[in-house]
């Protein structure tokens, strides 16, 4: 444990008030800061100073610090969430970086996701996505009992698979086009593997595919830029799946 | 005031079945007419609106991150209880009660303990057909895994994504009523205040985190399903923006507040690396069923590399302590020695805060694949966050706060002593008495808001006549008026320091005086010295920016201040309950072996606190406990 080495790192960050300001970079300065800071306690440390200084500090989304709520979302060197295997932002820790290192912090960007301020964007969009169809329409009581629905391990690990989306939007964010092909053939794929999602497979597939285009999300010309960018390692199969239900959902 | 709890009497099997016939129903054609706010969209109010918006009334939800996917109950892993007693391992509804009351150590009420039993098999069922992927084995069955606190199987789980996964399904759900318009959903939105109109809750007063605006919402009922508050010690497992300011904001308005006291340390966290660290994270409990706890007996040992300690000079503390649970000590039994063990100067890595969880012995009898199939994921978070190799070389963890059994008081109906306001899943007192199992949290809030709430809200509902108060009502404007000049207040202060080094000073005093062990020496200083910070908070916080706009230093000021008055009746309820019981542990109040020694004939009852503002002495009132069904006894471990 090396507590007493300390790295000073400069950081050129994305800073815009509002969604109609056209926003900049500034630099700053992290200093004391050692291996063991998370990247976001970093960005604390430089906030607590830019505080004391009288200066806005700057604001970005984040709230378990524990890579499951999907909240944090920052575009460091150019790939979202840092770039490192399965790690969100709040998982990335200092130890990747150097002494004298520069860092760029963006937020995400993406046709579909307008910036509220700083770091911090809109993606509400995603939840219209599910809106659109991403549930079975079951009632509250009156289903049957959970053993009375069997899914064999293998499909129910499946579904698990595709269930791991924490809802980021670093597949968006990572996308040339700014699609969310793999945010929604994570859900559509997740219902359609399971007995239960069957019923309603042909409406929810074209009526999240088509709030997918109303939202403003891009098409997918298979990049797979998503897959590298998802913190969960959602596959990218499963946009295949979404594509295959979808063509079968024509000729339903 | 002596309170009332209103449970049904009678047989406790038929009393939540014979109470929902009891119950009046709102008319159908009626509920569209009611307006209900539900402040929370995790498990337990997630569940409650998509019910109640079913069921065809008018709901308001809201919750401070972007979307209701977020919620804390996103983060919860190890699984969620059922009596179902898939594996006929000897299970059922009474033995699942028997298990919650004991292990609470008889400090919750019967009736809500036999109902939440009963309806946890109906939880499961309801989330197979939301489409939530349980583990199942290859003949398509339900798998179960076993919990601390139990002898039976009962355990359901989605990898070590439970919580995420049944999050997931209740939102699922509720995007659905969303989207049938029957839910309105207000993101980015953080309750300062509840409106209460001649002593009825008739709305509350929100801000817009995004523009800083504040806004009133009236409706005939106000739901809080805002989660716990064990960030009154800083660090703690929940998330950064978790806090208690909507149920402090209802406490300010008279509702009482049940069992502060009663908060859960968790044994197995990954211990604080520094001063800068922001939150602490979880290891989920399975994992002491392959590793063993240990410290160095020596002291001169401590700073050396753990596979240098002899095996003779080291001490497997909890195995010498509890021959016949050993490392599967319940929680606040383990958290206890880990502490003990720091503070007697045995403890490792940074700052001496950490103990060993060993995992070389399970590796030589069951190899490192074994190890690697069964928890995989969390040596991968370890290694993320430390940056260690738990295969070769022991982890380090240290207790951590986690839970808070304490919360609003309510009556069976889920209805606080203010009429009109209901309060849901951890924000509750309920079901968990002292202590709360592994597993059970999940089943409370999924309980309350698809199986409790619908039928119990409609009994109140009846007795109102719906719309009778607007936001244009003057307590709607005045509390407007005071959420604004307290804004203003943080923002005029200008003083030093910052809003985090206020919460840190906080948390120190909560955790060293108000934590694992508690004396009345330790929270008689806590009372003299918290007042102190708030005073100082008042006058020397340093809030910039503006309250017009996006300001997360004015959110967090919120919360702090919510904290520093609240910290003060937590710790003041520990100090009135003169017996150690569960997670609360008095030194003066062990038995020779050094457990908990509990108070039965002087403190069987829940400690309802009134708060009558900062310089007044809070009022106590007591809903005294009555145990027919499971009767008293000591809990015991060894
Ligand atoms: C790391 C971790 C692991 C856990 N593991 C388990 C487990 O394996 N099994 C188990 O049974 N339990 C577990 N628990 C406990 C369990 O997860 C929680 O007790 C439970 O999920 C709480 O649900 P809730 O709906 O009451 O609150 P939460 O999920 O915390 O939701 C609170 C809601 O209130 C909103 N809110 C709060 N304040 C305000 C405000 N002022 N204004 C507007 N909205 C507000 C939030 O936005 C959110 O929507 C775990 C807990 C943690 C922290
Ligand atoms: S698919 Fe991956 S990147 Fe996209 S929202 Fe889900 S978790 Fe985030
Ligand atoms: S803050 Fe929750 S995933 Fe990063």
């Amino acid at each position: 444990m090396s507590d007493h080495k300390t790295m000073t790192l400069t950081l050129i960050v994305w800073r815009q008030k509002n969604a109609s300001d056209p926003g900049k970079f500034e630099t700053y300065t992290a200093k004391n800061i050692t291996e063991h800071h998370s990247f976001l306690e970093m960005l604390d440390c430089v906030n607590e100073d830019l505080i004391h200084a009288g200066k806005e500090p700057i604001v970005f989304d984040h709230d378990c610090r524990e890579g499951i709520c999907g909240m944090c979302s920052q575009v460091i060197n150019g790939a979202p969430h840092g770039g490192q295997d399965r790690t969100t932002v709040c998982q990335l820790h200092m130890r990747k970086f150097k002494d004298g290192d520069t860092i760029y912090i963006e937020p995400w960007r993406a046709r579909a996701f307008p910036i509220i301020k700083d770091l911090i964007v809109d993606r509400a969009a995603l939840d219209t996505i599910i809106q659109a169809g991403g549930y079975t329409s079951c009632h509250t009581g009156g289903v049957p009992d959970g053993n009375a629905i069997l899914i064999p391990k293998p499909i129910a690990e499946e579904a698990t698979d595709a269930a791991e989306c924490i809802g980021c939007g670093a597949c968006v964010a990572g996308c040339p086009n700014g699609a969310a092909m793999l945010f929604t053939g994570a859900k559509v794929s997740q219902l359609a593997l399971l007995p239960q999602g069957r019923a309603e497979a042909v409406a929810r597939v074209k009526n999240m595919t088509n709030a997918m285009i109303e939202c403003g999300f891009g098409n997918c010309s298979n990049h797979y830029e998503c897959m590298a960018a998802c913190p969960k390692g959602v596959n990218v199969k499963f946009i295949a799946r979404m594509n295959r239900e979808f063509i079968k959902a024509q000729f339903a | 005031m002596i309170l009332d709890g209103k449970c049904p009497t009678g047989p406790i099997e038929k009393s939540w079945d014979k109470h929902r016939f009891d119950l009046k129903l709102v008319n159908p054609a009626n509920k569209r007419k009611y307006n209900i706010i539900m402040v929370g969209t995790g498990l337990a109010g997630g569940a409650a609106a998509a019910s109640l918006g079913e069921l065809g009334y008018n709901v308001k939800a809201f919750c401070y991150q972007d979307s209701p996917r977020r919620a804390h109950s996103i983060a919860a892993q190890g699984g969620i209880n059922a009596a179902k007693n898939y594996p006929s391992d000897g299970d059922s509804i009474l033995r699942l009660m028997y298990d919650t009351i004991k292990g609470g150590d008889f400090r919750a009420r019967e009736a809500d303990v036999w109902r939440l039993s009963q309806v946890s098999n109906n939880i499961i069922d309801q989330c197979v057909a939301q489409g939530v992927p349980f583990a199942r084995d290859y003949a398509g069955y339900l798998d179960n895994r076993s919990f601390g606190g139990a002898q039976v199987s009962r355990t359901f789980y989605s990898r070590g994504l439970t919580g995420q996964q049944l999050l997931l399904g209740a939102y699922s759900a509720l995007s659905r009523q969303i989207k049938a318009g029957s839910v309105k959903m207000y993101t980015r939105r953080e309750m300062l205040d509840l409106v209460v109109v001649d002593g009825v809750a008739r709305g509350i007063t929100v801000r817009n985190l995004v523009t800083g605006e504040i806004e009133s919402h009236a409706a005939d009922a106000v739901c809080l399903a805002s989660g716990g508050y064990v960030n009154v010690f800083y660090l703690s497992t929940n998330a950064k923006g978790c806090s208690v300011t909507a149920n402090w904001s209802a406490a300010k308005k008279g509702a009482f507040f049940a069992n502060p006291c009663y908060t859960q340390i968790h044994p197995t966290c990954i211990p604080q690396a520094g001063e800068y660290q922001s939150k602490l994270t979880l290891m989920s409990e399975s994992l002491r069923n392959d590793g063993r706890i240990w410290v160095p007996k020596k002291k001169e040992d401590c700073g050396k590399h753990p596979g240098e300690v002899a095996e003779a000079d080291r001490d497997y503390y909890l195995e010498r302590k509890y021959p016949s649970f050993g490392n599967l000590a319940p929680r606040d039994i383990s958290s206890r020695s880990a502490k003990e063990a720091c503070d007697d100067g045995r403890g490792v890595g940074p700052g001496g805060r950490g103990v060993y969880l060993d995992f070389e012995e399970s590796i030589k009898r069951l190899s490192e694949d074994t190890i690697r199939e069964r928890y995989g994921n969390l040596f991968e978070m370890y290694e993320k966050i430390t940056d260690e190799n738990g295969y070769k070389r022991p982890m380090r963890i240290y207790p951590a706060p986690h839970y808070a059994m304490g919360g609003l008081w309510v009556d069976y109906n889920l209805m606080s002593n203010i009429p009109g306001l209901f309060v849901l899943g951890e924000a509750n007192f309920s079901v968990h008495g002292a202590n709360r199992l592994g597993a059970s949290a999940l089943m409370q809030g999924l309980s309350d808001g698809y199986f409790v709430i619908p039928y119990t809200i409609g009994g109140y509902l009846v007795t109102v006549k719906p719309g009778s108060v607007k936001n244009d009502h003057p307590e709607f404007k005045k509390s407007v008026e005071d959420v604004k000049t307290r804004t203003n207040k943080f923002l005029n202060i200008n003083g030093k320091k910052t809003v985090t080094e206020f919460h840190r000073e906080l948390g120190k005093v909560m955790w060293n005086n108000v934590g694992m062990a508690r004396s009345k020496e330790s929270l008689t200083e806590a009372l003299k010295v918290i007042p102190q910070i708030r005073e100082d908070f008042w006058k020397n916080v340093k809030v910039g920016g503006s309250g017009t706009d996006l300001n997360q230093q004015l959110e967090n000021a919120g919360r702090v201040a919510d904290f520093l008055e609240f910290g003060e009746l937590l710790t003041r309820d520990a100090l009135h309950r003169e017996e150690s019981c569960g997670g609360h542990f008095r030194t003066e109040h062990q038995l020779p072996d050094g457990e908990a020694k509990r108070n039965d004939a002087d403190f069987s009852y829940v400690g309802a606190w009134e708060f009558k503002g900062n310089d007044k002495e809070p009022e106590l009132h007591k809903e005294p406990l009555k145990f027919e069904t499971i009767h008293l006894a000591v809990r015991s471990y060894k």
